[in-house]
């Protein structure tokens, strides 16, 4: 679908995007994550030919965007991290011109735009300048810009910047609709929002590509070891003892204590199984009640600030 | 093209900007009108609108400082460029609008001579008045080309303004200048030494290429100083003619006073298409920076 081959942005000495090799297949969801200037941006920019690379090719349906470009874009719908829209115009005049612009069949045009107005729920305010509408509504009209022509592939610079919670997620919503019927590849530096809608995540840093899995696989392969706290009635001691022997749990520390309870972490193999109800057993033979026990799962929060630190550490060595 | 057009045309009328241009045209060749062919019965529609011709130099900038460095501000540029259309066409589009706007007072001035006729001006003259009306809108035209390429090259609004404003101006008193530098051999080969080195350092801010530039730059400084030394009198008035070249507005004198010069068409239509051609380059160019 898209393939992008050694592309390297430079900006003076400033390198952008650095020898970015990224392969995309038809009818998933790609999440591009990474802090801010991590070249994001850019490299959606050289995608969509607003930009130009400095080295290396990407080609859209087996469309080079450098050679082939009016070929490349009638593939692509792009919102950009600024929603291009014409403050003067009506959301209805403004997805016509952007339909004449893509070159919608004239007896098209009218019902697709009413459709995709419909889509992304700015119908009630197709009428109004979009001067005067508020964020959430322009975002929509932006993404509804993308979607006019039904392009194969959809490319979303951060969505969801600047949105209200209920908003956000109505556009997550939307994009999860339109992942059924589009290769959609979006940019945050949101994790969370990358984890609730992407099949498959890159997380770039510093215009390099870090890593690059699903998000389910990022977490799982990041430690082999599981964490849990747990609260247990009883002397700090004794708990101490009777966590020493036991195989799986290869540290603990004490995180609180709280007249009887003493709250521990527990670093465990995460290969071994059942290590709760063992613990439960355990301590319930003993008379010391586990109040609670929580198993602290891998953010891609984690992920993230491992993979991008890890590059800082490279750096510096360097 | 077409899309681009035809939203263009709209937006200058949707906001009030088209209509002040229209009626700006209207008030000022209005005037020389009265004054001229009204007042003082003079026959000749032609001649009052040539005199309207330092108009352009100020209403040109304010028309096309916005047309490019609008859409980088709005950054609708972003959809323009990533839209399935040449970039040639979104230039063309843009252009044509524009000089669609202008070309509406000028159709309202083809019934001004017919007005005349009343006064008991001779029909025979018609034509004259015809010419004269189409070289200004030439006129017209080629100064909003230079505009517009000042427009895609600058990043600000106000900075567009004034340097259209300092082009304009240049060529609309290049021929007085022309005629005041001295246009002895020597004279001539220090300004169009001085010429090549700007020449040079514009082919370096155009393409970003040291080599090319300094290679042009020094290739016509050679040929310049064998012409210096083995045929000086070739000099004579050479840096005058170049200058010359610039007047835009001058030009118009010919087709004002009856006679069909076809080089003068040629000239407008020249500086139409070289500034259109920079602008696309321009924009193209952008996306490597």
């Amino acid at each position: 679908m898209i393939k992008i081959e050694h592309l390297t942005k430079k900006y003076g000495d400033h390198v952008a995007v650095d020898d970015l090799n990224i392969e995309l297949a038809p009818g998933k969801i790609y999440g591009f994550l990474g802090p801010n200037g991590a070249g994001k941006s850019t490299t959606m920019n050289i995608m969509t030919g607003y930009l130009a690379a400095t080295e290396g090719t990407v080609t859209v349906n087996g469309f080079d965007i450098f050679e082939e470009p009016e070929k490349a874009k009638s593939c692509i719908g792009y919102l950009p991290e600024l929603p291009p829209l014409y403050m003067d115009m009506t959301p209805r005049e403004y997805l016509s011109f952007v339909a004449d612009l893509k070159k919608v069949d004239r007896r098209k045009k009218k019902l697709m735009v009413e459709e995709i107005m419909q889509e992304t729920g700015i119908t009630e305010v197709a009428n109004r300048l979009i001067r005067n509408l508020s964020k959430g509504y322009r975002q929509r009209v932006g993404i509804a810009q993308a979607l006019i022509g039904f392009p194969p592939v959809l490319i979303l610079d951060e969505p969801t910047v600047g949105l209200d919670p209920n908003q956000i997620m109505e556009v997550r919503e939307l994009i999860r609709r339109l992942g059924s019927q589009h290769t959609i590849i979006l940019s945050s530096h949101i994790l969370s929002e990358i984890s609730a809608v992407c099949d498959y995540v890159w997380i770039i840093n510093k215009g390099r590509l870090v890593a690059a899995d699903t998000p389910e696989n990022l977490s799982v392969n990041m430690n082999q070891n599981v964490y849990y706290t747990i609260s247990v009635k009883g002397e700090e001691a004794a708990i101490g003892g009777l966590l020493q022997g036991v195989e799986a749990v290869r540290s603990f520390t004490t995180l609180e204590k709280e007249k009887d309870t003493v709250r521990l972490r527990i670093e465990a193999d995460q290969a071994h199984t059942g290590l709760e109800e063992e613990l439960f057993y355990l301590f319930a033979d003993h008379r010391m009640p586990i109040l609670s026990s929580t198993k602290e799962e891998h953010s891609l929060e984690e992920v993230f600030m491992a993979f991008t630190a890890e590059t800082k550490e490279g750096e510096d060595e360097a | 093209m077409s899309a681009v057009y035809k939203k263009e045309l709209k937006s200058w009328f949707v906001s009030p900007m088209g209509y002040v241009i229209v009626a700006f045209f209207f008030a000022i060749v209005g005037l020389y009108f009265t004054i001229y062919n009204l007042q003082n019965q003079y026959p000749w529609f032609g001649v009052g609108l040539e005199n309207t011709a330092f108009v352009l130099m100020i209403i040109v900038p304010l028309i096309t400082m916005r047309m490019m460095a609008d859409e980088r501000r709005q950054k609708t540029d972003q959809l323009l460029y990533t839209a399935p259309v040449k970039i040639t066409d979104i230039v063309l589009g843009k252009y044509f609008a524009v000089v669609t706007v202008f070309a509406i007072p000028m159709l309202v001035f083809l019934f001004y001579p017919l007005i005349l006729l009343g006064f008991g001006k001779p029909a025979a003259s018609l034509a004259m008045d015809y010419v004269a009306i189409a070289g200004y809108f030439l006129l017209g035209a080629a100064s909003l080309a230079v505009g517009f390429y000042v427009s895609a090259v600058t990043e600000n609004q106000v900075l567009a303004a004034v340097l259209s404003f300092g082009l304009l101006l240049l060529s609309y008193f290049s021929t007085s200048l022309a005629a005041i530098i001295p246009s002895d051999p020597v004279s001539s080969l220090i300004g169009v030494a001085i010429v090549i080195c700007l020449l040079a350092v514009l082919i370096y801010i155009m393409t970003k290429n040291l080599l090319l530039a300094a290679g042009v730059g020094l290739g016509l400084e050679a040929v310049l100083a064998v012409i210096f030394l083995l045929r000086r009198s070739l000099l004579q008035g050479l840096i005058n003619r170049i200058i010359a070249v610039l007047g835009m507005p001058d030009r118009l004198n010919n087709l004002v006073y009856g006679e069909l010069d076809l080089t003068v068409v040629v000239y407008y239509l020249s500086v139409i298409f070289l500034f259109l051609f920079l602008s696309v380059q321009a924009i193209y160019k952008r996306r490597w920076s």
